[in-house]
């Protein structure tokens, strides 16, 4: 069964989002967000997909409310957003963000308690959480005493323990080699298949965005402006035969030729800026 | 460490500590030092067994350790709370930071009469001396601890709607948990130090008066006698202190 969601009610809005930062080192201002809009349905997982520093790990965080936008509003399920809404929105980081000095069952614990879940709840989201990405055994080892992907497997659990209708990911993967990242990418999948969760999903990787999203938007270099929306149109979970067959490879290739320029345009950017270019990466 | 190597590292440091006694044996049968600066050990031995069994020594300790106790408390409360306000932005940083490491630069025993002064001749001055001694160094630790606080960890704690007292104890204090560490272990025997400082220059009571007092009256085994129960007194102190830091400093 295909469902588009074209039908389904708006869970994010953003609307004539502009963001500057002030310029290192000179009295100018860098745009890093240029009048951005854009829906995003419930349960529809969306990817960016744009050149480094083009700002949409920017616009992530101001939908989770962790920056202000300079210009524009961004709605969660009809309301604005003004400042961090941990029960409807979660995050996910690509540094693993799990806390090397608590175990994997404080780390969850903590993060409840942040969030205000009631303590009965804490020990079954937590296993359950943990169970579902095959981590459970793990329970009471420290971060540390996990590889990368382990970790990153576990970091998503908590993400998903967390229970917020909309998740955001912020390049979860990409600490990751290519094969960890795909099965991990599999995993990620089936597990939202079947809870239906609205996610926004921060990515450089054309295959994982090919992969894993129902709308993919692609960016143009900063100042970042949304270039083209490209529909997947595939049912979830998706199988990895979906790699093989032809509509990935055009898919997937339609993403890199709108991508092309904007790359080779974001490294001249740099180039010409002559100083680093860090504010909105 | 290997246990071989922790037992040849051992051997070394006991062999030092032997060979110290030896000389200090060997200097005082030959009579090559007068006992008026260096008495032998057997007098130094007898003079402790004499001021153990007097119910002065056990005043005196307690005075110095509860001294030391209040100063060391003071230091760290004050020096993590004010390192706590100053890191609430990089601009107070900019400015707080130099100044308190400055101010930690210039010889505070100058100001020694000061406290006296102030506070007394009592504990008092000792502990508000030894305190302000002690802050310098939790201060300036702790700021570096809790400004070198990964970013990442703070941005997930707002995220999941952490309170600021809540991100205090869960990630920014045990973030910079091994740094801070290391501010009250020098604060621990700075304020140590200056206590007994502090009761050899002025002081109506404690170990640091008792020692002044020895030195005044001629009587160098007795202050012999407490200067190695401060030793023995601080390597231990020492030996606890290292064992928790191990402890804490797993991940």
């Amino acid at each position: 069964m295909l469902d588009t969601g074209a039908e389904r009610p708006v869970a994010v809005s953003v609307r004539n989002v502009t963001q500057r930062f002030a310029a290192q080192g000179a009295a100018g201002t860098v745009v890093a967000l240029n009048d951005i809009s854009l829906d995003v349905r419930r349960g529809e997982f969306v990817c960016l997909l744009g050149p480094s520093g083009c700002g949409k790990s920017t616009l992530l965080n101001i939908i989770g409310g962790l920056f202000d936008a300079s210009e524009g509003s961004v709605t969660v399920a009809g309301q604005p957003v003004k400042g961090p809404s941990p029960k409807r929105i979660s995050f996910i980081f690509q540094e693993s963000t799990l806390y090397p000095w608590y175990s994997i069952r404080e780390n969850f614990d903590v993060s409840f308690k942040f969030q205000g879940v009631p303590k009965a709840e804490w020990e079954g989201r937590t296993r359950d959480a943990l169970a579902a990405v095959g981590m459970s055994r793990f329970i009471d080892h420290y971060p540390n005493q996990l590889s990368v992907g382990m970790r990153q497997r576990v970091n998503l659990a908590r993400g998903l323990a967390l229970d917020t209708d909309i998740i955001l990911m912020d390049e979860p993967f990409a600490a990751l080699d290519e094969q960890t990242r795909m099965v991990l990418g599999e995993d990620l999948s089936e597990l939202l298949a079947k809870t239906g969760k609205t996610i926004i999903f921060v990515t450089h990787s054309l295959a994982e965005a090919v992969f894993l999203s129902d709308r993919i938007f692609v960016w143009t270099a900063r100042p970042g402006r949304i270039k083209a929306i490209i529909e997947v149109g595939e049912a979830h979970p998706r199988s990895p035969d979906f790699m093989l067959t032809q509509r990935f490879g055009e898919l997937r290739n339609e993403c890199y030729a709108l991508l092309r320029d904007e790359v080779r345009q974001a490294m001249s950017l740099e180039r010409d800026a002559g100083a680093p270019a860090s504010a909105g990466a | 460490m290997s246990d071989a190597s922790t037992f040849t590292t051992r051997s070394i440091q006991i062999a030092f500590v032997a060979i110290m006694i030896g000389v200090w044996y060997g200097v005082t049968t030959t009579g090559s030092v007068t006992p008026l600066f260096l008495p032998p050990i057997d007098a130094v031995k007898s003079a402790f067994i004499r001021l153990v069994q007097t119910g002065q020594f056990w005043s005196a300790v307690r005075v110095t350790l509860t001294t030391i106790a209040q100063a060391w408390l003071i230091a760290v409360v004050l020096g993590i709370l004010v390192a706590y306000l100053v890191t609430r932005s990089k601009f107070l940083v900019a400015v707080f930071e130099p100044v308190i490491a400055s101010t930690f630069a210039i010889p505070l025993t100058l100001l020694f009469p000061l406290f006296i002064l102030f506070f007394g001749i009592g504990p008092n001055s000792k502990v508000a001396y030894a305190a302000t001694y002690g802050f310098f160094p939790v201060a300036l630790n702790t700021i570096a601890g809790l400004s070198s606080v990964n970013e990442h960890y703070l941005r997930a704690a707002r995220s999941m709607g952490a309170s600021g007292f809540d991100t205090f104890r869960h990630v920014l204090f045990p973030a910079a948990f091994p740094v801070i560490l290391t501010g009250l272990r020098v604060s621990f025997f700075i304020s140590f130090a200056s206590v007994l400082g502090g009761e050899t220059l002025s002081s109506a009571a404690g170990i640091g008066k008792n020692i002044a007092l020895a030195a005044e009256l001629m009587e160098p085994a007795r202050m012999y006698a407490w200067i190695v129960f401060v030793i023995c007194i601080t390597v231990t102190l020492n030996f606890v202190v290292s064992a928790f830091e191990n402890r804490r400093r797993e991940y």
